[in-house]
């Protein structure tokens, strides 16, 4: 199963439901140019629902990283939500886990960014 | 890395240098991992390594060259032991930045190789004649140390 993306508006942040695989190809791809459109749109506060990705290679990773930091230079904040087990596995073997402001709740998440 | 001298071969395949040779060599290693009897993590483990190496096998060694190919080799004995051996200008692994120290950490890329090794049991990189770079990975077969 490739990589499915849903944009979601809650209050001013922008929530994407992730599911499936982010790997090198449509994937990884498919993510870069959903965040780079809502970048460019001026949105500054994203939520990457990850609770539904099976999989993910270290191409996926560097889309994760690129995307946070292409927010955050626009002065914007990417954060995580719902990670996988396996998924919580890689960030922490990649030393990424610290980087990034992950969260378990959705309401928790959102009142994060206020 | 010890020679394993009982190993049986159980593939041996020579893969296009495409994105779809990256599925079908995990989907085919993951069958023999499956009947070696690993269970669904370390089979989880495999699938990441091989990815990986494939990926790199395809994308920086061959460079997506038509004319190039991938051999791909697996080992059963007392270890599982996947060879992954491309064409390409091949790289010294002492130059591959680290991907977990701080500089490095919001880097795009540069984690494939970390992860094999951290996936796998062992990993060796060796240059090939005349051209190309082999990637030996190896899980070993057997109860786990607790």
């Amino acid at each position: 199963m490739s990589v499915k993306l849903n944009t979601r508006q809650v209050g001013d942040v922008t929530v994407i439901d992730v599911s499936g695989r982010i790997t090198l190809g449509e994937g990884s791809s498919a993510l870069r140019d959903a965040l780079r459109e809502l970048v460019a749109k001026g949105n500054k506060k994203i939520l990457l629902n990850l609770g539904d990705v099976s999989y993910i290679d270290s191409s996926g990773i560097g889309e994760l990283v690129s995307g946070f930091t292409t927010v955050a230079n626009q002065g914007g904040t990417l954060k995580l939500l719902s990670l996988t087990k396996r998924v919580k596995d890689l960030l922490q073997i990649t030393k990424l886990y610290t980087v990034f402001d992950v969260h378990e709740d959705e309401a928790h998440a959102i009142r994060s960014f206020a | 890395m010890e020679l394993d001298t009982g190993a049986k071969e159980v593939l041996d395949h020579h893969y296009p240098s495409t994105l779809e040779s990256v599925d079908l060599a995990e989907g085919e290693i993951l069958k023999a991992a499956e009947h070696t009897g690993f269970d669904e993590d370390d089979r989880h483990r495999i699938g990441m390594a091989v990815r990986e190496c494939m990926v790199n096998a395809v994308v920086h060694g061959n460079r997506y060259n038509r004319n190039k190919r991938v051999h791909v080799r697996v080992s059963v004995g007392v270890s599982f032991t996947i060879r992954i051996t491309d064409q390409g200008e091949g790289f010294e692994v002492q130059e591959v930045p680290d991907p977990l120290h701080d500089t490095n950490l919001l880097r795009h890329s540069g984690r494939g190789l970390f992860l094999m090794g951290a996936f796998m049991d062992d990993m060796k990189v060796c240059k090939v004649s005349p051209a190309g770079t082999e990637v030996t990975l190896v899980k070993n077969i057997g109860p786990k140390e607790s």
